[in-house]
């Protein structure tokens, strides 16, 4: 674990997102007090909770397998933080009944674990965690044990119900199209680093490095030589006669200075076929082949030295055939680094 | 990653004082109980009037005085004869069991695993009742034939190999079963739909598959072969390993005794580590569950008879112990001489059970003795249990191997080891000398047991997942209160099944009894012996349905004997 720093605001879904072994889980873990981290401190608002055992934190945590305690009811698992909270019984039962009714599970309290679906089970892990009114509530890629189907509709009802109790939550996920659908903000991570930390259009649009830019989302990434820069906006000369107008702008850190090496992002629906007579920014590239994707086509187009991945909607039933030649026009350009 | 996932991250939820204390109680006791009395026998056989000596191991493997090394060469030749006997029929029966159905077949597969019902003096007697010289057999036939001369008697080497095939089989036949059973009847069919002949199919896939069975197997029967105490007692087979311990120790010759107990230890425990590398290294699982292989059914008539009659005929003789034992046990004492069967029938032995003071004070003993052992060995085996299974320390391993190594070590050796270590004051005795006292039989069954209740404590916990114990903290929950009410009923059925197995060895216990029973308080089995000796053949047959009542009991309990009820024979 490299150094890391976050700050999660009172009421926000957080998102820690990183392809396995980047280091997500382990944060969550430390978060949790199963971890004791070698450096550093964590903070629950003012109080510095860093040596606090987990059972003293008050977070509440949904496992990647959910941990339900396969001896006990539903009932009985959605209680057991409360008992040890010596909450009294009245107070006990309705709590439980409340938390089942939130995740729509009330008809099934006297079941036991192994007579649950996965959903089921999922939704049972949800309310155990709810019941307590956790500080933070910590998911640990609760949907990774799902079909995609119940995924997102799960999705969409942890979204729900947390903006309804409006309690602090870290998510931790593998799948970057979940992280941009659920979260208020997401930290991007690799090798126990963190790469970016922003809302999910700032992470998709404006990636911070290569990697943020490659793993959210598809990408096409160009280097090139940034041979003029003037105001707000450059040229980059990206080899074999390709040369694109950047904006320079709305990029935090100093831009960079003419001469210098850059890294182009440029998104695959960035593309669009160019008017005639259109010249900015536009270029001409041979079909090599596509593949059909519903609201649009993916082309791989062979152009400037290169192969592009381009997103074209898709007029009737025609494509455009491999061999044609069609001129692209560069819609949005981001310069990474 | 690296630096903070290093970190133990369970150590983290336990409470810190409890697992240190758990680690030191864990630790202490199997030094004190099992380490340092086995490290006194290897001193105590070096010891020589001025300092340490070598010379009581080079008078073993002296020429001039063969009897040691004879005894080692028995004793190995037994068990290389035992491994082959037993494999023969295990394997045999387990394939006759999968994969050939005919009437009777559901009966014999339940009987198949009588014998290990029997504890390990009884197992030997109903063997002499039944086939030795004046054994009901022999004499039977001998009676319809009007022959001359029992036609033929169960006696020395021989005797011991057939108990030993007997007692042993179903180390071979569980482990030759299970694989049969999970071995997918796909491969058989992929190999067939490959082109490859019934040879090849068997050549090159089942038997391949069928290799650890059969290694851990041999293994198995080796070890506990060696250890065998019992029959060649009984048989009359004096050169073994064990019997020359027994004398030795009888004859008041402690050093020798030792350094012969050294030696057996030596060898047991390689097997221990030589079962321990390959149960590491056991590649050969099917990758998908198998479902059962249809059984072929054998339709010829006159097939089918001989099928059927070979069936009942090892029902009957696998059942024929335990009736032998029964009809035995509602005899009148000492009044069956030269008959085929008892002559005179009673009641008495069973009234006198629990009438008779004197006739229940072994009962008594073993019982009380046994109940305290398994406590001993729930509270020691399953602390040790979790502390391997949980904490993230150093010296896991020894832990490991210490815990386990009553389970290789032959009763009689474990008998020795606490002699020399408890024949004087010790810190592990409160000061006290334990042998001729009360306490040491407890302590020998403790011992013997704690393998027993660690290894069904901790095949459980393997099977529990480490987040459930984190979901308890994490909704709160102390170590303690986890532990109660989590941990604990989730490991349960896995620490009763071993303390029922650990208390039922204890009832039976007999080759470390004899060696350090007192007269005070002794135990069912050496009360059996005595009983036996003095041709009281009724009271020792009720005393062993009594032990076999027992056992029984815990298996139907504990449920699937397939799986860990084996009890070590001696």
């Amino acid at each position: 674990m490299h150094d890391a720093d976050l700050v999660v605001a009172p009421g926000e879904f957080f998102t820690l997102l990183g392809p396995s072994g980047c280091g997500k889980t382990t944060i969550l873990r430390m978060l949790a007090g199963f971890i004791l981290p070698s450096a550093g401190r964590i903070l629950f608002g003012e109080q510095d909770v860093t040596r606090v055992p987990p059972n003293r934190r008050g977070t509440a945590m949904v496992f990647q397998n959910y941990a339900l305690f396969p001896h006990l009811s539903v009932f009985e698992n959605v209680a057991f933080g409360l008992r040890i909270r010596r909450v009294s019984a009245a107070d006990l039962r309705r709590r439980v009944g409340e938390a089942l009714a939130q995740v729509r599970l009330t008809h099934l309290e006297g079941r036991r674990i192994d007579q649950l679906s996965g959903g089921q089970q999922q939704r049972v892990a949800l309310a155990r965690a709810l019941v307590v009114q956790p500080n933070v509530l910590l998911l640990d890629e609760p949907l990774s044990n799902l079909d995609a189907k119940l995924r997102e509709e799960t999705r969409a009802e942890i979204r729900r119900i947390q903006t309804a109790a409006g309690i602090t939550t870290v998510y931790v996920t593998h799948d970057q199209a979940e992280a941009m659908a659920i979260s208020d903000r997401v930290a991007v991570m690799s090798s126990g680093q963190i790469h970016q930390i922003g809302t999910p259009p700032e992470v998709y649009y404006r990636p911070a490095t290569r990697f943020v830019a490659e793993f959210i989302g598809k990408t096409n990434l160009v280097e090139g030589t940034l041979v003029a820069a003037s105001g707000g906006s450059g040229t980059v000369d990206a080899g074999d006669g390709l040369r694109l107008e950047v904006p320079l702008d709305g990029r935090p850190g100093p831009g960079p200075a003419a001469g210098a090496q850059v890294l182009l992002s440029i998104r695959p629906e960035a593309f669009r076929v160019a008017a005639p007579g259109e010249t900015r920014n536009v270029f001409a590239g041979t079909v090599r082949r596509y593949e059909f994707g519903g609201a649009y086509t993916e082309y791989t187009i062979a152009g400037g030295g290169r192969d592009w991945t381009v997103w074209l909607p898709r007029e009737g039933l025609d494509a455009y055939a491999a061999g044609i030649t069609l001129r692209l026009a560069v819609a949005q350009v981001y310069v990474v680094a | 990653m690296e630096p903070a996932a290093s970190r133990p991250a369970l150590l983290r939820a336990a409470s810190p004082w409890i697992s240190y204390a758990a680690v030191a109680a864990v630790a202490v006791a199997l030094l004190g109980y099992v380490v340092l009395p086995l490290l006194a026998t290897f001193r105590e056989g070096v010891r020589g009037p001025h300092g340490l000596t070598a010379e009581q191991y080079r008078a073993f493997f002296s020429l001039a005085h063969p009897a040691n090394l004879e005894s080692l060469r028995t004793s190995l030749w037994i068990s290389i004869l035992s491994v082959l006997t037993c494999g023969t029929v295990g394997v045999t029966l387990a394939f006759l069991l999968n994969r050939i159905e005919f009437p009777g077949r559901r009966a014999l597969e339940i009987v198949s695993l009588v014998p290990l019902a029997l504890p390990p003096l009884i197992g030997v007697y109903t063997f002499v009742f039944l086939y030795a010289e004046s054994g009901i057999v022999p004499r039977g036939l001998q009676a319809i034939f009007h022959l001359h001369a029992a036609p033929f008697a169960l006696r020395g080497l021989v005797g011991v190999v057939v108990v030993h095939t007997f007692t042993m089989y179903p180390y071979f036949y569980l482990a030759a079963a299970a694989a049969l059973a999970g071995l997918d009847p796909s491969l058989e069919e992929a190999a067939g739909n490959l082109g490859a002949g019934r040879w090849h199919v068997w050549t090159r896939v089942i038997l391949p598959l069928l290799t650890p069975a059969l290694v851990a197997g041999s293994l198995l029967v080796f070890m506990v072969s060696m250890a065998s105490y019992t029959a060649p007692l009984i048989f009359g087979v004096d050169r073994t390993m064990t019997m020359q311990i027994y004398i030795s120790r009888t004859n008041g010759d402690l050093t020798l005794a030792s350094v012969q107990a050294t030696i057996l230890s030596a060898v047991s425990i390689g097997f221990l580590v030589a079962m321990r590398w390959y149960q590491g290294r056991r590649i050969y699982r099917s990758l998908s569950k198998g479902t059962a292989a249809a059984r072929a059914e054998v339709r010829h008539p006159m097939a089918r008879a001989l099928v059927v009659s070979a069936a009942a005929l090892l029902v009957l003789i696998l059942i024929a112990p335990i009736l032998v034992l029964v009809l035995i046990s509602f005899s009148k004492d000492a009044t069956w001489t030269v008959q085929v069967l008892p002559p005179v029938y009673t009641l008495q032995n069973y009234t006198r059970l629990v009438t008779d003071r004197q006739t229940w004070l072994p009962i008594r003993n073993s019982l009380d003795m046994s109940t305290l052992s398994t406590l001993g060995d729930v509270l020691l085996g399953v602390a040790a249990a979790y502390v391997i299974a949980r904490l993230a320390i150093r010296g896991k391993g020894l832990l490991d191997i210490a815990v386990m190594l009553p389970w290789a070590l032959p009763g009689t050796v474990v008998g020795i080891n606490l002699i020399t270590a408890f024949n004087q004051p010790s810190v592990f005795s409160l000061g006290r000398i334990l042998v001729g006292t009360f306490w040491i039989l407890p302590l020998a069954y403790f011992v013997r047991g704690l393998p027993l209740v660690f290894r069904s404590t901790s095949a459980t916990m393997a099977q529990l997942d480490p987040a459930l114990e984190e979901a308890a903290a994490n909704l709160g929950a102390s170590w303690w209160y986890a532990f109660r009410r989590v941990t604990l009923p989730l490991i349960g059925r896995g620490v009763l099944a071993g303390a029922l197995l650990a208390f039922a060895q204890g009832v039976g216990e007999f080759v470390a009894s004899i060696l350090i029973y007192t007269p005070a308080s002794r135990p069912l089995s050496v009360a059996i012996y005595n009983e036996l000796y003095s041709f009281q053949f009724g009271t020792a047959a009720a005393y062993g349905v009594f032990q076999v009542l027992i056992v029984l009991v815990v298996l139907t309990i504990v449920r699937g004997p397939s799986r860990n009820g084996t009890l070590p024979m001696g």
